[in-house]
């Protein structure tokens, strides 16, 4: 068996980004195993711009953005294998991967972070009801045909969900001479970025129908229509409102799902709402020496952010391997839970210990609505510590709030933080 | 001279057990089907359950099938080397009052002749199945209930067959059947076939093929039945096969393990003008999740990976008719084959098989092999073995379907196998690629290349399920 102080489970952003930052921080055994052919993961089917604003202060290509990372990995030496599955991880962090070189292979790590990304959600999940032809995919896959394999999955395209895949996907097939005939989304709101919808639908006059949803596919063979209706508040179809629209392609971007199957097989405590790992404040998993960062831990809409947390997941390893594993160095694990109340649907971390915490803490969260001029409230227990006016907050945009570890040395007795949404 | 022996029409379960089971003998059999696979209509859409045999009544030609039917799978399984496992089924009464109508079902099983059965309480259900609804006061319990792949059934009886003989013919739609003096004119979309027997076993269209051929006409009801799957996760919420007493609420749904461990849930009954009419519906799925939770509690809806219709072949009476018909000397129909037909497709054949030998006076062959190696799933083997057998053939180490853990080596065994996998859905009913939780999102376009590369054709010819079904439309800007 091979031994390396800490397996990075997944080559994308957040993969490469907890690498470096592990190397940064003193790892010399690092490996990073990778499914597909290549490092960088959903980045290189991303070719459009606007990735890195925030991390490099430039606008580049998905491609781009993950060769930034690619080439420190590289100046770092760090080792990875490619077109490798892991198809077990133990609790004791024995991985076992599988190659076709290697065959099947076991690796025993002192840290394991976790950093598999998402999967999008399949129709079979929305009960879309219809044919099942062929024409429908999810919006990442076409996304996949299009900009890595050059085909054109479709001529005449509806779109239902306006996340950002959605979108961008939108703005693609027109380029590649498609006709995209309309985007609908379930909801009320887009579940995308708000510059996406502009420079994705607007500018190309591809109309977005919101609170509407498909409630037919037609075509036995390929997709040759389907029929859109209205939704009530409570999402269920108004009869009377349903409109067709011929089309050979279906797109369905509704929504991202962390990819769990290994992390729940060794273990790790999952959180419904993200169905990402719980963590705390080190983004460590209930499993001791096990880290999550990125959309496995919970969907993003930026990767700066991704990659700027998968960095504190590599350091927090390092530290780990090198404090806990291998001094025996034990601080005082008491904690300080983290609710989500009132509109916020929740956080990342969950639990904070005061010993473990850096200076400065990022707690990420969603809410569960569209609430405009509002405020996003912090609790200690009981006491309002902090009051943040926000003209808008919407699912679409992950938010964030900066805790600070004298802040909460303050409060030695504290038992929760809670973040609400209230009324400014 | 005739083209052959005995033409068969349809190769779902049904004509493809009769297959099977004349490729024992010195005969010469085609398979006459529409699709461009096997397992392509109502086998490929329906419970995967392999029923006990209380249902049907006393003396009738499905009660017998069933039983027998369900006496054949053990072996058969066994020697086609498919997913079979008997779960045990229960049948719950969820209302002290349909307590006489729970026996009733007791004494059919036990004038049928169901082994095992049993009538369990409350404490007993409870025990044995512990997320069964709390309302349930009885169950009807029967250990010889099962479950079997319905797909690598149909395509393990169809290669077995083709391995012993016989033809297949795909994309061949007969469109008419003229009378010979003795025997029969197939025209189908591929020229005209004379065939001395005729089995007709085509589905939802049996009634068609009899009506060309008879006097005494016969109808077939297409009755669909909407299905949702949910994710393996979910495999464990029951460990028996989960039906309910029809009550007051009507018919129940049932809820059942599947033999790769899902969970599926249905189905409805729900009768159509279009015999190709697999669409769900909103009202159809509403109404599987709407009555699931009344027989099993605590399901984990939001694990629902796809949804799917079957469409069963209703014969007004309620029978299944497996006969020659009088009128038409030399056609027999399997006709009317909707639950259970899976079940008893083994007897089916055999059936039809014994009735022609005996009208033919066929001599069996000496060459018959009757056991089939399904394809070898890496996953089920030992570390070691599985590492070497790596080495020998790296494709083994090269993962396609993320959800499924399927390699590209069993992708690969697929298309080359006899009546090799053509298309996505082929691949998918062998190998189970696609047939996970992402569907197929991730392997798509892989599962693509290795089809392209394969077959030798480009990307582009690459289809769903043959026919117009291709997955891509052209290349990028090909239109600009």
């Amino acid at each position: 068996m091979k031994n390396y102080d800490i397996v990075i489970i997944g080559g994308g952003p957040a993969g490469l980004a907890a690498a470096v930052s592990a190397r940064e921080n003193g790892i010399d055994r690092i490996i990073i195993l990778e499914r597909d052919k290549e490092l960088g993961g959903i980045l290189n089917q991303c070719i459009h711009n606007g990735f890195g604003l925030h991390t490099f202060k430039e606008e580049l290509t998905g491609p781009e953005y993950a060769a930034r990372f690619i080439e420190q990995v590289v100046a770092h030496d760090i080792e990875y294998n490619l077109n490798t599955m892991v198809m077990d991880i133990s609790r004791e962090k024995i991985v076992t991967a599988m190659n076709r070189e290697e065959g099947l292979f076991k690796i025993q790590a002192k840290a394991v972070i976790l950093a598999m990304g998402c999967r999008e959600r399949p129709r079979g999940a929305l009960n879309i009801p219809g044919y099942r032809p062929a024409g429908i995919f999810s919006a990442g896959t076409a996304q996949r045909l299009v900009n890595m394999e050059g085909y054109l999955p479709g001529r005449e395209v509806v779109i239902l969900g306006s996340g950002d895949i959605g979108l961008i996907m939108a703005r693609r097939m027109t380029l590649e001479g498609a006709k995209v005939k309309v985007v609908a989304e379930l909801m009320p709101y887009s579940g995308g970025l708000k510059r996406n919808i502009v420079q994705c639908l607007d500018d190309y006059g591809i109309p977005l129908k919101l609170s509407h949803t498909v409630v037919d596919i037609k075509g036995k063979e390929r997709v040759e229509g389907v029929t859109l209706a209205k939704v009530d508040d409570k999402g269920k179809p108004i009869p009377g409102t349903e409109k067709y629209y011929s089309c050979d392609t279906l797109l369905l971007s509704v929504g991202l799902i962390p990819e769990n199957e290994l992390s729940g097989g060794m273990g790790v405590e999952l959180n419904p709402v993200t169905s990402g790992p719980r963590v705390n404040e080190s983004l460590e998993t209930n499993i001791e020496g096990v880290f999550a960062c990125g959309n496995v831990l919970h969907v993003h809409d930026l990767v700066d952010f991704v990659s700027e947390e998968a960095m504190t997941a590599g350091k927090n390893a390092a530290s780990y391997v090198q404090g806990r594993c291998e001094q025996g160095m034990i601080l005082s694990r008491e904690e300080i839970c983290i609710k989500a109340e009132s509109g916020v649907r929740y956080t990342v971390p969950e639990t904070i210990c005061p010993a473990y915490m850096d200076d400065k803490l990022k707690v990420r969260f969603r809410v569960g609505g569209v609430y405009k001029n509002c405020c996003v409230c912090v609790y200690f227990d009981d006491e309002n510590v902090s009051s943040r006016k926000k003209a808008v907050v919407a699912p679409g945009e992950m938010e964030e709030i900066i805790l600070t570890k004298a802040q909460i040395l303050e409060h030695p007795d504290m038992k929760t933080i809670t973040l609400k949404i209230e009324e400014a | 001279m005739y083209d052959y022996d005995v033409a068969i029409i349809g190769g779902g379960v049904s004509g493809c057990a009769v297959a099977r089971e004349l490729s024992r003998y010195k005969v010469n059999v085609c398979v006459f089907e529409k699709e461009e696979d096997v397992c392509c209509g109502t086998s490929k859409a329906n419970s995967g359950i392999v029923h006990a045999g209380y249902d049907a009544a006393e003396g009738s030609m499905k009660a017998k099938m069933n039983l027998r039917g369900n006496e054949l799978m053990e072996t058969l399984a066994e020697d086609l080397d498919i997913p079979f496992r008997r779960n045990g089924s229960l049948v719950l009464c969820l209302n002290e009052e349909d307590m006489p109508r729970l026996e009733e079902l007791y004494n059919r099983g036990i004038a049928n002749r169901v082994k095992g059965l049993q009538i369990l309480d409350r404490e007993e259900v409870l025990k044995k199945e512990p997320n069964v609804s709390e309302e349930v006061c009885a169950a009807l319990y029967a250990p010889t209930g099962g479950i079997v792949c319905p797909f690598e059934l149909n395509m393990a009886l169809a290669e077995n067959a083709n391995v012993n003989g016989v033809e297949f013919r795909f994309q061949t739609e007969v469109q008419d059947i003229r009378k010979l003096e003795e025997g029969y004119e197939l025209i189908t979309n591929h020229g005209i076939f004379t065939a001395r027997y005729v089995v007709n076993a085509a589905g939802v269209y049996a009634d068609r093929f009899h009506n060309m051929v008879s006097e005494r006409k016969i109808h077939i009801t297409a009755r669909r039945g909407d299905y949702c799957l949910l994710d393996k996760s979910a495999g464990n919420h029951v460990n028996s096969t989960i039906f309910t007493l029809p009550g007051k609420f009507g018919k129940g749904v049932l809820v059942a393990p599947t033999a790769h461990g899902n969970l599926i849930l249905g189905p409805t009954a729900i009768d159509i003008e279009d015999k190709e009419g697999t669409n769900t519906t909103r009202e159809g799925i509403d109404q599987v999740l709407g009555k699931v939770g009344m027989s099993v509690k605590n399901l984990p809806m939001r694990q629902v990976i796809t949804s799917f219709a079957g469409l069963r072949a209703h014969e007004d009476q309620d029978e299944f008719i497996i006969e020659e018909v009088e009128d038409a000397r030399g056609f027999i129909d399997c006709a009317g084959i909707e639950s259970p037909g899976l079940t008893s497709c083994p007897a089916v054949g055999e059936w039809i098989a014994d009735l022609l030998k005996e009208r033919m006076g066929l001599e069996e062959k000496v060459d018959f092999v009757a056991e089939r190696k399904g394809i070898l799933k890496p996953e089920d083997l030992p570390e070691e073995e599985r590492a070497a057998l790596i080495r020998e053939n790296p494709a083994y180490g090269n993962i396609i379907c993320r959800c499924e853990m399927i390699t590209e080596g069993e992708i690969v065994d697929a298309i080359r196998r006899p009546l090799g996998a053509r298309s996505l859905d082929g691949v998918k009913r062998r190998t189970r690629a696609g047939m996970g939780r992402c569907q197929a999102g991730f392997c798509l376009p892989r599962t693509m290349e290795i089809l392209a590369r394969e077959w030798n054709i480009d990307i582009s010819e690459v289809t769903k399920c043959g026919g117009n079904s291709r997955i891509v439309t052209g290349v990028n800007k090909d239109t600009l």
